[in-house]
């Protein structure tokens, strides 16, 4: 049997970050997501596999080492909270622009401004539409428990290197801060260089004769090829939303009523999936389990069974826009959300199903 | 005397004494004429090729006029953000600790934008290399106030002069990152006169030689013309320099290891 | 007695005519041509050849490294 280990998500981010395999971590502290940081250092990971744990002066320092690191295809990361992520956004767009693999965990506290340290999910729009400038997108993955905040740090690994694009983990300080029984994997050996040469020619490795020299840059002067690799881009994002897709359906099977949520909002909706049918009202949910690619397509086929959509998210409502373009306005889809680091009880979720929906 | 010796006895392989690196990409460099930067270039690049490092060495571009830097340098370069190269060079290093890292960046990259990189690279004791081209202006968007502009010196966003009342004081950030324990080498060379130039490689070999000791960061910076953002034409900016740049910016080691002294 | 013959060969294409090899040659050797290459550019030559030592100087403070030096003894 795998070993099974009481964890807070935060430090299952850093656990799993050592057991993928990870080259390089760059942070800085930040609530509700230090434990990160803490964790690896009190690991010494340096030690168990070599890894580099580094805690840089700013956020912004933090995100372009990440760059410098990645840019040499190395395994590399790093984690913060929505403060902490808005100043890094020059950094991931420059890595999007240069089409480097890599990982960012964003454990989202409420805004905007300093907001409050209290578990939010107001970072939707920035995850998915991009966040900084220029059109791009990052593989975005919500998990929704501490397992998952475990096993995705090797799945955006392995979705960044397969697209050349950077992942993102969009959690919240609820799932950062909970503990919950974790299944610890193997431990993976980190790429030596000679893997890292062959299966990343494009890394800045050292020039060796046989080859041209590797220049890692997001910079174009030239119109024509800017829009040409604009366009290349857009075709990889394509090919993402074509394979990438991730969801789970709960009880769906026979809902006349669906919501939708991610996170530590499909764990509230669960429990009002169970009220709701104690009432006799045939609710199911669809938790997107990527948020970019978004299961637009699933949600489309869901609108010719249910009813009607409510989205339940910890902010104004941001996914919902995406749900409305999904179904393409067929069915009504609303939005309940609490905000200020307030998380909805299932009894309010269930409430503002039956009044907007029902 | 025999015989005339013509152009063409003495021009034969044999008789070389100076040519280009191959190290430096045969296309027409971006600078304006005059420029520095192609001189700093040459300099990093014939230290690469004279170390036999090309295939260990990995260099950071910064933003402004030097950021196609990885256009001439025949070597793998990245691209950092503006004042950025730091951090990434910090992590390229760590990464690599066998490899030779060093950033290329000018003033507004280094010592306003990137300051905060600079000081915490420097301070950590980062093993890697920085080459720091100081012309006083931001050459690449049109001539602005930089944080090394004179005072009184004009430019198109002091086109008064630098009030340093209103605008704030030059900064002298080499002798700044000389004060943190981090640094293990710190000059200011110049590369407008024969002389100077020799020195500046001098300076430039040591900065990367001592990649191989692992005892800091080595920091050379060059004191250079922007004959563009100055308006001048080239070899009256370099007078000008000599006249007015390096009593402020005066030449010479700064901090230097006592074995090496 | 030995003496020192040098000669320069200037890539005039890449030239930009700036002109700062001209006061670092200790021989006069190095001017501007009265003609210009593609681009405009007043280029670099030996005005004096006679005179050039190989000394490299003028290669040292090139900005565009566009000068080739040759230097050989020559026993008069």
């Amino acid at each position: 049997m795998k070993e099974l280990r009481l964890m807070k998500g935060n430090e299952a981010i850093a656990e799993a970050a050592i057991r993928a395999g990870v080259d390089g971590y760059f942070g800085y502290p930040i609530t509700p997501q230090s434990e990160v940081l803490e964790y690896l250092m009190s690991e010494q990971p340096e030690k168990r596999t070599g890894m580099v744990v580094l805690q840089a002066e700013s956020e912004v320092a933090a995100i372009n080492m990440v760059y410098g690191g990645a840019a040499t295809g190395k395994k590399v990361m790093t984690s913060s909270s929505s403060p902490g992520i808005s100043l890094k956004q020059e950094g991931i767009t420059y890595i999007a622009g240069a089409e480097l693999p890599c990982l960012i965990v964003n454990v989202v506290r409420g805004g905007p401004g300093l907001g409050t340290i209290q578990p939010a999910q107001s970072d939707y729009f920035q995850s998915v539409k991009g966040g900084g400038h220029g059109d791009y997108k990052l593989i975005v993955l919500a998990p929704s428990s501490v397992q998952e905040m475990y096993d995705f740090v090797d799945l955006a690994f392995t979705l960044a290197f397969k697209y050349r694009n950077p992942a993102l983990i969009l959690s919240d300080g609820a799932i950062g801060q909970m503990m919950e029984k974790v299944e610890i994997s193997d431990q993976k050996p980190r790429w030596t260089n000679e893997e890292i040469i062959k299966m990343s020619p494009w890394a800045t490795t050292g020039k060796t004769p046989d080859r041209p020299h590797n220049i890692i840059t997001s910079l174009d002067l030239d119109p024509s090829k800017q829009e040409k690799f604009n366009h290349k881009l857009q075709a990889k994002y394509k090919e993402i939303e074509k394979n990438e897709v991730r969801f789970e359906e709960i009880q769906t099977k026979d809902a006349e009523y669906l919501f939708v949520a991610y996170g530590t909002s499909s764990r509230i909706c669960q429990k009002s999936i169970q009220m709701a049918r104690a009432k006799g009202i045939k609710v199911g949910l669809l938790r997107p389990i990527t948020l970019f690619p978004f299961p637009s397509k699933r949600l489309f086929e869901l609108s010719k069974q249910v009813k009607g959509i409510l989205t339940v998210e910890m902010s104004a409502g941001q996914m919902v826009e995406d749900v409305k373009l999904a179904v393409k306005c067929s069915i009504p889809v609303e939005h309940y959300g609490r905000m200020g680091g307030i998380i909805p009880s299932p009894a309010e979720v269930l409430t503002a199903l039956e009044q907007k929906i029902l | 005397m025999a015989e005339k010796i013509t152009t063409n006895d003495i021009v034969k392989e044999e008789n070389l004494v100076f040519r280009k690196t191959p190290l430096f990409i045969d296309k027409p460099l971006s600078y304006c004429p005059g420029c520095g930067h192609g001189v700093a270039h040459r300099l990093v690049l014939e230290t690469i090729e004279e170390m036999g490092i090309q295939s260990e060495t990995i260099g950071v571009a910064p933003v402004g006029c030097s950021v196609l830097a990885y256009e001439f340098m025949d070597i793998d370069m990245q691209q950092a953000a503006h004042g950025r190269a730091p951090a990434l060079a910090t992590a390229i290093k760590r990464l690599h600790p066998e490899k030779f890292v060093f950033t290329y960046q000018g003033d507004g990259d280094l010592a306003a934008i990137g300051t905060a990189e600079t000081i915490h690279a420097c301070n950590r004791g980062e093993n890697i290399t920085i080459i720091f081209i100081n012309n006083g202006i931001y050459g690449m968007t049109g001539g602005q106030m930089a944080p090394t502009t004179l005072p009184g010196m004009k430019s198109s966003t002091s086109p008064y002069g630098r009030d340093i009342k209103t605008m704030g004081n030059p900064l002298k950030i080499t002798e700044l990152v000389a004060q943190l324990p981090g640094t293990y080498y710190v000059t200011r060379q110049a590369v407008h006169t024969p002389g100077a130039v020799r020195k500046a490689k001098k300076a430039i070999r040591m900065a990367f030689e001592n990649q191989k000791l692992n005892k800091g960061v080595s920091f050379v910076e060059i004191v250079s013309n922007c004959n563009s953002g100055w308006k001048m034409e080239p070899v009256q900016a370099n007078e000008w320099m000599v006249e007015n740049m390096f009593p402020f910016f005066p030449l010479g080691d700064i901090k230097v290891p006592a074995e090496q002294k | 007695m030995a003496k020192v013959k040098g000669s320069i060969v200037v890539n005039i294409e890449r030239c930009k005519g700036c002109g700062v090899c001209v006061p670092s040659c200790p021989q006069s050797v190095i001017a501007l041509h009265e003609d210009v290459n593609a681009k405009g550019y007043h280029y670099a030559y030996m005005a004096n050849p006679e005179e050039c030592t190989g000394c490299a100087n003028c290669a040292m403070v090139c900005p565009d490294a566009v000068i080739t030096v040759y230097r050989m003894k020559v026993n008069e």
